[in-house]
């Protein structure tokens, strides 16, 4: 194997990467300012992708201009989800509120079942396929679209949760929501919002693998294991961990698929899952807890 | 300003507030006195809506407390600086402070407030980058009463400022405790440091397990048997 081969591998693993990374950083998010893990959480994106793929074969909408309707969508309908069920159960038992949101997630997939069969769909665009040459290096279109997309919404993010009183009192209800109470925050509106931002992060990230993968109503339950993955390795309810955690998870994928087989990537995924948290229990930036 | 009349409050099976009848006017410094566990912090847990009353009336300047969230206690000018200060440990000392201000009338006041809060504690104002988290338990101490001031409170409540403090660090807090309360802030004080919190209030409350079992002026208690020899060892 050459090592353009290899560059090729990392490159694309990166790309993939800041997808998985919007994936993970919507399930720190809501897991921090809740402590509740959102079991649906790949089903918020299996809904996505059926909106993205709704919009463009009954309204021609191409899926990366989708977005823009798919983010305030996925917003309400996460904000609904939270005002309806999820504040009903916070710091209930675990076990109540896994089965809550699992439950969650088996009515979405079965919902999109029933609307759309359970028949594998193809969105395909007029780019699904092409790709462009920088250095000798193929670089597909639709993934470095959806990257460019991603680092957008990372830095809008970054911005809101550190300037704005909103995002700073997201922040503050996360670290101590008793406090946050006492500072005249409405936590229940900040939960709200939190779980509104996760779903919409994870419905934007099916929106935008959309056009390279395939659409199923259980396409949801792998993206939860791989969005847990991703939240524990880079510390739970640490959005830059999140982040890092969705590259190198995005990279181990594609580099461990063209290195030892497709089949195997799985597996190198999980041991480096085992690795770091033999070294680092808490994640990669997370904080041992005390 | 204040009034609770027969508050009774219990977690679970377990009562711990009994018809607690507690006052306070405008401009005073009243303090709730008592041994661990008597329930001084619970009260305050009550009045700042953290925790729901079995029954009993809290009004504020004539608002009923028992119908709102914690939230719009703070909306009302009640602000509570809680035990153990609950500072938010991976936020700066500025970011901790501009959460103070978080209600939208406080908001408006931020930069005169903040510049106020400063000349209080100067020291702040020297690590406005640090972490919260970062800082010793006088500093703390020191943001999270100036996070409380940041909300323009009308009643200040304190819960055990004194607590894991230095003793030369105690005289500096009741000494500030003072000052705040010149300044216009009514202040309702829980501590367990009697002697110091008796000797600076106007009025004081002495809990016994759950009950009001003496009130009077801080001089009166001061002098009096029951406390020379129940707190303050004489």
């Amino acid at each position: 194997m050459t090592s353009s081969v290899l560059m090729q591998a990392i490159i694309s693993g990166i790309l993939v990467g800041g997808v998985y990374a919007l994936i993970g950083v919507g399930l720190t998010i809501i897991f921090g300012v809740m402590r509740v893990i959102n079991f649906a959480h790949g089903d918020l994106m299996m809904v996505g992708m059926y909106l993205t793929y709704f919009l463009f074969t009954q309204l021609g909408i191409d899926p990366f201009v989708s977005v823009i309707i798919t983010i305030p969508t996925m917003f309400i309908f996460g904000g609904i989800i939270q005002k309806l069920f999820i504040n009903r159960i916070i710091g209930s038992l675990p076990q109540n509120q896994i089965l809550l949101t699992i439950g969650l997630g088996l009515i979405m997939s079965n919902s999109a079942m029933l609307a759309f069969t359970s028949d594998y769909k193809i969105l395909t665009t007029s780019y699904s396929s092409s790709s462009f040459n920088i250095m000798g290096i193929s670089i597909s279109q639709p993934l470095a679209l959806s990257f460019l997309i991603t680092a957008v919404i990372t830095l809008l993010l970054y911005w809101f949760f550190m300037k704005t009183d909103t995002g700073q009192a997201i922040r503050a209800t996360a670290q101590d929501r008793e406090a946050a109470q006492l500072m005249g925050i409405n936590v229940k509106r900040m939960s709200i919002i939190a779980f509104g931002l996760g779903a919409s992060l994870a419905g934007t990230a099916g929106a935008l693998i959309s056009p390279t993968y395939y659409i199923f109503p259980q396409v949801g339950s792998a993206f939860t294991l791989k969005a847990f993955v991703i939240t524990v390795l880079g510390g739970m309810g640490s959005i830059v961990g999140a982040t890092l955690g969705g590259i190198i998870i995005g990279v181990v994928e594609s580099v461990g698929a063209v290195t030892i087989s497709s089949d195997w990537k799985d597996v190198l995924v999980f041991s480096i899952f085992l690795l770091v948290l033999l070294i680092k229990p808490a994640g990669l930036m997370g904080k041992s807890s005390t | 300003m204040l009034k609770i009349d027969k508050l009774n409050f219990s977690y679970g099976d377990l009562k711990v507030l009994w018809e607690i009848d507690l006052e306070v006017n405008q401009g005073e410094i009243v303090t709730v006195v008592g041994a661990n566990g008597a329930g001084k912090s619970t009260t305050l847990k009550n009045i700042s809506r953290l925790v729901k009353p079995n029954s009993g009336s809290m009004t504020f300047n004539g608002v009923d407390l028992t119908r709102l969230e914690s939230h719009q206690v703070v909306e009302q000018g009640v602000v509570q600086v809680p035990e153990g200060r609950k500072i938010f440990p991976e936020m700066t000392v500025m970011e901790n402070l501009r959460m103070g201000s978080y209600i939208p009338s406080a908001r408006k006041e931020r930069e005169k407030n903040m510049a106020l809060v400063f000349t209080l504690f100067p020291r702040l104002k020297e690590r406005e980058k640090q972490l919260g988290g970062t800082m010793s338990g006088g500093e703390q101490q020191m943001l999270a009463i100036g996070r409380g001031l940041m909300a323009n409170p009308k009643l200040l409540l304190l819960d055990e400022p004194s607590l894991g403090l230095s003793p030369l660090f105690v005289k500096n807090i009741f000494d500030i405790i003072i000052e705040i309360n010149r300044q216009g802030v009514t202040i309702l004080l829980v501590e367990q440091n009697v002697y110091q919190s008796l000797r600076i209030a106007n009025r004081a409350y002495v809990l016994e397990t759950g009950r009001v079992v003496l009130t009077g002026t801080g001089t009166d208690l001061l002098n009096n048997d029951h406390i020379k020899k129940a707190f303050l060892g004489m």
